[in-house]
């Protein structure tokens, strides 16, 4: 049996919210959009996309996404720039809401069958449990040991025991802690790229999340860097659900259990890697994996 | 560095040793069935080829498999390449055990036309050749696997020997034509396996040094031209 890790609750007592905020505007009729492609069918996804739109302004840059993840597994979303894929990555832990003049329109995202998007979500929790990974990794410019402890106290933890442990726990966890055990207190942006990365993803997992997500995490690696990262999330996913946007298909094919295509802004087909890469049933995702799209 | 796919390729090598093993069992088994008349032994023989055809569809789908979703390079790429090619081999070599020990069986219902002197010797030398290849299939001797190549010549002349001892039983006495036939047959399988067993050791050189000595200088038989 799966033991669910849950933390607190995502949703704020009625008692503390702030003055509700203009968030959705009114439902619009939805437009014949094209019948949504088959979803590996998931039993109690931790992620559960239902029928999404997204706007930045008045563009509509998702189109009615339907797409379930399952825990603990990777899901890889690919396809060509500009598909939306960071788009959906960033709508899973409501980073988008810091981009002014974007919406969601019709559809929800459930974590935990918890709406996200309604407005007593605690946004801050949500991005604890649903933590990010960027492109150009972004090391705090503190030493390697603050690096982690900086989520650890702000929610109030200061016992110097219990960051170490933390500290020495996600360093190990991040595949990192035996290359600067010795230099803890040393800058963490003097790290290697692929040392930052890891560092980021240490500092994402400190806080003990369910999720990871991964915007291009290996682009702006080398080869051997790139290697140990995803070494690492092969490793991770037996106690994070991963989510990682790739450009890198190969990269696609090896990490990932699922794999979900994209093209401007709709969801062309999801399912097993295996079958995406090996015998995909849609001819767009065949042109786009054998390089041929465009 | 170690990856996480390494252990798919050792899977997938050991799918093969297994394969070699099993073929090996299969021609030794299948000719202590016609030399010792036992039909049981025959019968299993027959049943255990599905064995072979099993791991040969696996190892092909591992392959396929691994191409895939890993796109191996260099040696791991002519390993996956080589050992679709071997397991294509081992299965045929399968079904030439399985075609000697149905005929064995055919056999044993008769007395024995002669003392079976030739087609054990052809057996055994097809069987070194066949565990050689195999070896270097493990650990890649160019020098071993090109010897496997030259012996060939060995079992293609003992084969031809058979030949002309049966048809001169058959010319001299009709009754012994039904025998002599599946004998021939049997000859000729042992020979085929032997062909197989030169494929093998030519697929390792291109493993382990990347070489194509198909049909090459290094590898052609030195012997009388086939009849």
């Amino acid at each position: 049996m799966v033991i669910l890790r849950r933390g607190p609750t995502l949703v704020i007592p009625s008692a503390r919210l702030p003055a509700p905020m203009e968030t959705n505007p009114p439902k619009t009729v939805a437009s014949p959009a094209a019948p949504n492609p088959p979803a590996a069918a998931v039993a109690d996804p931790i992620i559960d996309i239902q029928n999404l739109d997204f706007y930045y302004g008045q563009n509509r840059a998702l189109d009615g996404i339907t797409l379930q993840i399952q825990e603990k597994k990777v899901a890889a979303l690919i396809g060509p720039s500009g598909c939306g894929k960071s788009t959906l990555l960033r709508c899973l832990n409501r980073m988008n809401d810091l981009i002014d003049g974007t919406r969601i329109g019709r559809g929800t995202v459930r974590i935990h069958r918890v709406d996200i998007h309604q407005p007593d979500v605690d946004v801050i929790e949500l991005r604890r449990r649903v933590g990010m990974v960027f492109q150009k990794s972004n090391p705090f410019p503190k030493s390697i040991y603050e690096n982690i402890t900086y989520g650890l106290r702000i929610a109030g933890i200061r016992n110097r025991s219990q960051l170490d442990e933390v500290v020495e726990r996600s360093l190990r966890g991040a595949a990192l802690w035996d290359e600067v055990k010795d230099r803890l207190h040393d800058s963490g942006i003097g790290l290697s790229g692929g040392q930052q990365q890891r560092l980021c993803i240490a500092r994402a997992i400190a806080v003990e999340p369910e999720i990871i997500l991964m915007d291009e995490p290996c682009s702006a690696l080398d080869p051997l860097a790139t290697a140990k990262v995803e070494e690492l999330i092969h490793e991770l996913k037996q106690k994070y659900t991963i989510v990682i946007v790739t450009h890198n298909m190969q990269q696609a094919a090896r990490v990932s259990d699922h794999t979900a295509f994209f093209y401007l802004g709709r969801l062309i087909e999801y399912d097993e890697t295996r079958t995406i890469f090996m015998n995909p049933s849609n001819p767009q995702t065949e042109a786009y994996v054998s390089g041929r799209f465009g | 560095m170690r990856r996480f796919f390494d252990a798919e390729l050792e899977t997938f090598r050991s799918h093969l040793i297994l394969m070699g093993e099993t073929a090996v069992r299969q021609v030794r088994d299948a000719l202590r069935a016609l030399v010792e008349g036992d039909s049981a032994l025959a019968r299993s023989v027959i049943v255990a080829d599905d064995e072979l055809d099993t791991l040969e569809v696996k190892i092909d789908n591992e392959a396929v498999r691994f191409m895939n979703l890993r796109a191996p390079i260099a040696s791991d790429l002519r390993l996956v390449i080589v050992g679709m090619k071997a397991g294509h081999d081992l299965e045929r070599v399968g079904d030439e055990a399985s075609n000697i020990a149905k005929r064995a069986i055919k056999l044993s219902a008769e007395p024995p036309l002669k003392p079976y002197v030739d087609i054990p010797r052809m057996t055994e030398i097809t069987m070194e050749m066949l565990r050689d290849a195999l070896d270097c299939l493990l650990q890649g001797d160019e020098a071993k696997a090109l010897a496997v190549c030259k012996r060939d010549v060995e079992v293609d002349n003992l084969n031809r020997q058979v030949y002309r001892e049966l048809t001169s039983f058959m010319v001299e006495n009709p009754e012994t034509i039904s025998r002599a036939i599946e004998l021939m047959f049997i000859s000729k399988s042992i020979e085929r396996i032997a062909d197989h067993a030169t494929n093998i050791a030519e697929e390792t050189i291109f493993l382990f040094r990347g070489k194509d000595v198909r049909h090459t200088d290094e590898v052609k038989k030195v012997g009388p031209a086939v009849a």
